[in-house]
């Protein structure tokens, strides 16, 4: 029987990517599409970024930038003892830059089509803003959330080269079910590559098929 | 009738001009602010209800700051009492209609709320829609349903923002009723924003009229606004007309007429089965409406022909029309017809006249019944 902690561990990992840039996503989302700040191109470059660069880039600037020699990677050893480069957490901080704009994108869409008005309708029925906003923005942003959180989870389900850079190949910490099926591969052990990636491609197949079928749905009182 | 009022100085660039309003408004009845697109008051009632926040405001509600720019006070809107229907409906599409008014009635203020669910979903006729989806409604009933979500937040004061401009001819209709019902019924004073003439007649008390150029051109009570300087300059004489105050004196049930009284003449007109026999009404009618005989015509489909005294012949030289004023008893009738007609007619000041006026051209809706 194949090993299945790498699925175990490629669960947690993308589940936590996907909690913490809800966190950090949605504000920044929000504020991407309510702002006249001239900040906004800028921001909204370096969240595409990681659309673009080869994901080799990404784990090698992460690689610099939490190991123990830099000034982050060193606060973190001073505080808790351990490194971040080769750890769990490490992994999440990388995938989380990885894994923004599928998480960004989405929700900034989702909240520009809702506009203003709505929500100036919620402020003249005496709702706070943050009322407002998970009362009356968050409801009707319930589309863009549902694709945003897809994205992010599987698209971090997905991630290899900032893994393989940041996180290494080190069993129940960072060896992720990508990185495991690339170590059959390497050794020829293609029964249990199969199993895995037949696996990872049918367990895609359904969240997006339950995705697509939730949005027809959905559109029926929504609009 | 209280005597509390809202008071607005607001300065502020806005298109190709500068909005410059300083008025006090009462808190009681209906105003309407009234004036053509692009003179800005939509924007006058977002600034009442804190949703615009931009160049020099000071606005006091019964003695109550809102906001001071020169002081640096502000208060959101959400902490304001007021109501606001905006010319879309704005009803949130992830609730029913139920939902819509619930979200209104768990944020008013937990004290003192005179409105209830009750009152408002019987009044506004909701009791079929509550269990529906804004999504599934016609657009007079959206904003049936608007109307009774703000009043379910207990509003001092109610901000209408056109809220017929969205909707054709027949759903305005059916809006317009409870429009005219509502700020009475729940004894709530409304700020009337339109820039059509018959619901400013219809609805309003009283009424400031504002320039092209975003200020007040003038003001006043309903109907006399209607007959000053500035509001035909504003309406055109095509619209111009006059108000007459008449009695009812018959209700003819069979071929469905109204007879008036006015003053010692008889006008007709298509039954308004709500009225009596006694009643004072006030009646607009338009210039355009109104012809001219020299004697008393016979074989005529127009019913209602008026023995009056030209008092005024005024040509006006740059078109083909002259409008002709007529004195009846104590009240003025307006006539707009050719100068050509006045010619072979051989109209003159003084001498004694016919206004035909035709039954159909009494606009039921400006009707305001209940004088004085």
């Amino acid at each position: 029987m194949v090993d299945l902690s790498p699925l175990w561990l490629t669960i947690q990992l993308a589940g936590a990517t996907t909690f913490f840039l809800l966190l950090l996503g949605t504000p920044l989302a929000w504020w991407l599409a309510n702002t006249k700040s001239k900040a906004r191109p800028m921001i909204e470059a370096l969240t595409a970024l990681p659309i673009v660069l080869p994901p080799t880039v990404i784990g090698f600037y992460f690689l610099i930038l939490l190991s123990p020699t830099s000034a982050i990677g060193r606060f973190w050893v001073d505080v808790t003892g351990e490194t971040l480069t080769f750890s769990f957490k490490g992994l999440v901080i990388a995938s989380m830059f990885y894994s923004l704009p599928f998480m960004v994108q989405p929700l900034q869409t989702a909240f520009q089509t809702i506009g203003r008005a709505p929500m100036e309708a919620a402020a003249t029925l005496r709702a706070s803003p943050i009322n407002a906003f998970f009362t009356v923005a968050v409801p009707m942003a319930k589309r863009g959330f549902l694709t945003a959180i897809v994205l992010s989870f599987t698209h971090t389900i997905g991630e290899f080269g900032v893994v393989l850079m940041v996180g290494g190949n080190i069993p129940g910490e960072t060896k992720v079910i990508s990185i495991a099926i690339y170590e059959h591969v390497e050794t020829l052990r293609y029964a249990e590559a199969h199993q895995l990636a037949g696996g990872l491609m049918i367990f895609s197949f359904i969240v997006l098929l339950a995705v697509y079928t939730l949005n027809r749905r959905a559109a029926v009182h929504v609009g | 009738m209280s005597g509390k009022t809202l008071t607005l100085r607001a300065r502020l660039p806005f298109e190709d001009h500068t909005i410059d309003f300083h008025e006090a408004i009462s808190l009681s009845g209906i105003t309407a602010l009234f004036g053509p697109s692009g003179s800005g008051k939509s924007t006058l009632l977002r600034i009442i209800a804190g949703l615009e926040n931009r160049g020099n405001l000071r606005l006091i509600y019964d003695n109550t700051i809102w906001s001071d720019t020169n002081a640096g006070i502000f208060c959101p809107p959400h902490k304001r009492p007021v109501g606001m229907v905006f010319q879309d409906d704005r009803l949130f599409p992830h609730l029913s209609v139920a939902g819509n008014l619930a979200f209104a009635d768990k944020r008013s203020p937990k004290v003192n709320n005179p409105i209830t669910m009750d009152h408002v979903v019987k009044s506004l006729d909701l009791l079929t829609l509550l269990n529906k989806f804004p999504a599934t409604l016609s657009g007079g009933e959206k904003q049936r349903v608007a109307l009774g979500r703000t009043l379910l937040t207990q509003p001092k004061l109610l901000l209408l923002d056109e809220p017929l401009s969205a909707l054709d001819i027949r759903r305005k209709a059916e809006l317009l009723p409870f429009l005219e019902k509502i700020p009475r019924e729940f004894g709530v004073p409304a700020i009337f924003v339109s820039h059509a003439i018959d619901e400013v007649a219809r609805l309003a008390d009283e009424v400031i009229l504002l320039s092209p150029d975003g200020h007040v051109s003038t003001r006043g009570p309903v109907p006399a606004i209607f007959d000053t300087q500035e509001m035909h300059e504003f309406t055109g004489k095509f619209e111009a007309g006059t108000f007459l105050q008449a009695t009812v004196s018959a209700q003819d049930t069979a071929f469905k007429i109204t007879t008036l009284d006015f003053e010692g003449e008889v006008l007709r007109m298509p039954m308004v089965a709500s009225l009596n026999i006694g009643d004072r009404i006030q009646l607009r009618i338009r210039a355009r409406d109104v012809a001219v005989a020299t004697s008393r015509p016979e074989g005529i489909s127009i019913r209602n022909a008026i023995a009056a005294v030209i008092s005024e012949i005024k040509a006006e030289e740059e078109t083909a029309f002259a409008e002709i004023l007529f004195k009846v008893g104590t009240q003025t009738l307006r006539a707009r017809i050719t100068r050509q007609a006045v010619d072979e007619l051989g109209l003159k000041v003084g001498q004694d006249a016919f206004a035909l006026i035709k039954s159909v051209s009494f606009d039921r809706r400006v009707m305001i019944s209940a004088l004085g």
